[in-house]
């Protein structure tokens, strides 16, 4: 009796085909020279890398112990930072709604007005909330407004690419009832489509509203108010101890919004 | 009374769904329409509300001219057809009460429907075609939480609620057990009567048909090819209606033409 | 039951009435109060549009006069977008193993656990100006910033999707007596290859934009560039700058979408 691998004549076996095989060479070669490429070529002076691990260590020894004395004035620039993320999600939100709605297939009037709400959807979401910042500071000056209007423009985009997708995903069956009883337009959109996007509507603000509690921590690193302008002042004095006092609060304000959120997710979907 | 015309209707460039179809409906009669899947019932039915749009020919409700109809007299003309849908097409995240009252969107002002204030009368009515139909209990219960036959009775509430001339029903029993699927074509039967409402119903099973409507009207590839009373119904005609397939048939018309 | 009722009223969102009216003028006081004691400068603000006005007139035409700068900008924000990757990645994958709860001791997954909440709570334009105090200006700062926020992000999904993993496929390596590394190459990470290769990919396209940010603190890369041109008021170059982000964000998002839809 012969085994198979005798009546075959094969007695290897490699995972891959060659072809497969070449593939995978080939891309793993690929990333190889991308690193290698960025490795040489970057502008750093080695010496520093060296040097890194034992700066960063002296960096956060300095910051030892947190030094709370500022504790009262950081805490209230923290609740500006909240203010600044709830007053911009709020208004994001419901401008996003126009736009989601003109953005999304079945629903935008004609085809100028879906590609204008695409338009807006995509430059809303492509500038960085840091990039918005440097323009409202220079319009408005450093400051609260600054802060509110560069999170309320990144988060249009945000909400409303997301909006316009659960807008384009509704069961088609109850509008078409709902056409079928002769109900205006406006009222087949209260009725049939309203309903089947409030959950997304939830979630997606409730998400939006976490996501920009992060985002208003930096908006005073390019003065746009908030908990970044005084760890931007901290840092300019070498106050790290402060310094630690300042990045202990965010993280506890930012695990305090994410518990928040979870909380509201559960309840309302 | 509803009168179609050399009805046609034809997707795209392809053959006509429905060839110079005509049909009469006078009185309060449950007619029933059967065929395979295929035969254009469904597009026939949404033509009469125009959810489609007929190519050519005519449809009379009661002296209105339908196929003309534009916007706002659109509107007011689908107030007064009601339509049951096989999918039921229940807005499931709203109320049982909010889904009836859905059937009188076309006559209430837009800031009572965006309010949920309803008028008064439109209330007492909603509450009492609920009771008739044994679904009042659930008036505050979200509508995806009722099962199929109730879900269809909501339905069936909603067309009822337009305060229409006729009623269309789209396989309105397609998607139930066989029970409730007596129940519900029994109730649309009283309901016709009570109501003097003539009804039209497309339906698969012809049991049902025979068991349920006045009048059975046969349709087969675009065509009405049997129109008489249940009695008369005999196997050669069911025969008739539910052999071949589509694609033999327009074989036929090709060498016909 | 009785004579028809001819009322109705919409059951309320909130059912219990106290927490409801609670919930309600807790909102209005608050936005009240807010809005109304937000430290704003109204002047200042007022001023705003004669302003935009400057800055717009100023930005039209966008200016690529300077593409040199523009196109060394960028490559380095390229340059830092892919060291940092292919730094996070590789790093996220024993955080990912520490803070799985089905493969990791108790205290290592706590530890796991905690890097990956501290790498993700803080922006990283926080993170950049850290390391650009302790490491000097420049795109060092920029690689290690996005290699904190890769390991964030990364290591984070890689632990979700190590515990979901079939545990039966680690048993059966187990019973066959395959020693622990053995065990990991071929129970665990075919499981997970899929997964990895996608995150490395998403990473790779969202390192690429945050590169542009975090050159704004003066971490290297087409950030500083932009940065500079909005210091010395040369908006036309500014705008330039960011339709060239703005581009290049769009076709590393679609380039990034189509591989992963290859992958899978």
């Amino acid at each position: 009796m012969t085994t198979l691998a005798e009546k075959f004549g094969r007695d290897d076996w490699t995972r891959f085909t060659l072809r497969q095989r070449m593939t995978r060479y080939g891309v793993i070669f690929g990333c190889a020279l991308a690193i290698a490429w960025a490795l040489t070529s970057i502008e750093v002076i080695w010496a520093w890398v060296w040097g890194a691990p034992e700066q960063i260590g002296d960096l956060f020894g300095r910051m030892y112990p947190p030094d709370p004395t500022n504790l009262e004035t950081i805490l209230k620039v923290l609740w500006d930072t909240v203010n600044i993320a709830t007053f911009a999600t709020t208004f994001a939100v419901l401008l996003s709604l126009p736009v989601a709605y003109i953005a999304a297939q079945n629903t935008t009037p004609n085809r100028a007005t879906l590609w204008l709400g695409r338009l807006i959807l995509v430059t809303s979401r492509s500038v960085n909330t840091i990039i918005w910042a440097l323009l409202f500071v220079a319009i408005f000056g450093p400051g609260v407004v600054a802060g509110i209007l560069a999170i309320m423009f990144r988060s249009i985009g945000f909400v409303g690419k997301l909006l316009g997708e659960a807008i384009e995903e509704i069961d088609r069956r109850p509008v078409e009832a709902l056409e079928a009883t002769g109900a205006s337009r406006f009222k087949v959109i209260a009725y049939a489509i309203v309903p089947q996007v409030m959950p997304t509507f939830w979630a997606v603000s409730i998400l939006r509203w976490d996501i920009n509690l992060r985002e208003s921590t930096v908006l005073g690193l390019v003065g746009a108010g908030g908990i970044g302008i005084i760890l931007q002042g901290a840092i300019d004095t070498f106050n790290w101890p402060e310094v630690a006092t300042i990045l202990i609060a965010i993280i506890v304000l930012v695990i305090i919004g994410e518990v928040i959120s979870a909380y509201l997710r559960r309840r309302i979907l | 009374m509803l009168k179609i015309t050399d009805l046609v209707k034809r997707y795209g460039s392809g053959d006509p769904v429905l060839k110079n179809l005509d049909l009469t409906i006078e009185g309060e009669s449950v007619v029933s329409i059967i065929g395979s899947s295929g035969a254009g019932k469904s597009t026939l039915l949404r033509c009469i509300n125009r959810l489609v749009e007929p190519t050519s020919g005519s449809i009379n409700l009661n002296g209105t001219e339908l196929t003309s109809l534009r916007g706002k007299n659109l509107r007011a003309a689908r107030r007064k057809i009601g339509m049951v849908f096989q999918g039921f097409n229940l807005v499931d995240r709203l109320t049982v009460m909010e889904n009836v009252q859905s059937g009188r969107l076309g006559y209430i002002s837009t800031w009572s429907a965006v309010t949920r204030r309803y008028p008064k009368a439109d209330i007492r009515r909603a509450y009492e075609l609920m009771e008739r139909v044994g679904i009042a209990q659930y008036a505050n219960t979200r509508a995806d939480q009722l099962s199929g036959g109730e879900r269809q009775r909501v339905g069936v509430v909603r067309a009822l609620m337009q305060d229409p001339d006729i009623l269309l029903a789209d396989e309105p029993t397609a998607s139930l057990d066989p029970k409730t699927s007596e129940q519900i074509m029994g109730l649309l039967r009283d309901l016709a009567g009570e109501l003097k409402l003539p009804v039209l119903i497309n339906i698969h099973n012809v049991t049902e048909a025979k068991e349920y409507t006045d009048r059975i009207v046969g349709m087969r590839y675009g065509r009405i090819i049997f129109d008489d009373v249940p009695a008369k119904l005999d196997q050669e005609a069911m025969d008739q209606i539910y052999a071949g397939s589509p694609h033999a048939d327009r074989a036929k018309d090709g060498a016909a033409a | 039951m009785s004579a028809p009722r001819d009322t109705w009223k919409k059951p309320p969102f909130i059912a219990n009435p106290l927490l409801r009216w609670a919930v309600i003028l807790g909102a209005v006081a608050y936005f009240g109060w807010v809005g109304l004691t937000m430290p704003i400068d109204w002047n200042r603000v007022s001023e705003g549009l004669g302003r935009a006005g400057r800055i717009f007139s100023g930005a039209f035409p966008p200016s690529f006069e300077r593409s040199g700068l523009l196109i060394d900008g960028f490559l380095e924000s390229l340059k830092i977008a892919i060291l940092a990757t292919a730094g996070g990645v590789l790093l996220s994958i024993p955080i990912a193993f520490m803070s799985a709860r089905n493969v990791a001791p108790k205290p290592i997954f706590y530890l796991g656990r905690a890097i990956i909440i501290v790498a993700r709570s803080f922006h990283p334009v926080i993170v950049a100006i850290l390391f650009v105090k302790a490491v000097g200006f420049g795109p060092f700062a920029g690689v290690l910033t996005l290699i904190v926020y890769s390991v964030g992000f990364v290591a984070k999904m890689l632990a979700e999707r190590i515990e979901e993993i079939d545990f039966g496929q680690v048993e059966a390596m187990r019973a066959a007596g395959a020693p622990y590394f053995s065990t990991l190459t071929y129970a665990i990470f075919p499981q997970i290859m899929p997964r990895q290769i996608g995150l490395t990919i998403y990473q790779l396209d969202s390192n690429l934009r945050a590169s542009a940010v975090v050159g704004i603190v003066g971490a290297g890369g087409i950030g500083a560039t932009l940065a500079n041109a909005f210091g010395r008021y040369d908006y036309d170059f500014a705008l330039a700058i960011t339709m060239v982000i703005v581009g290049v964000i769009l076709v590393s998002e679609a380039i990034s979408g189509v591989i992963r839809k290859r992958i899978q």
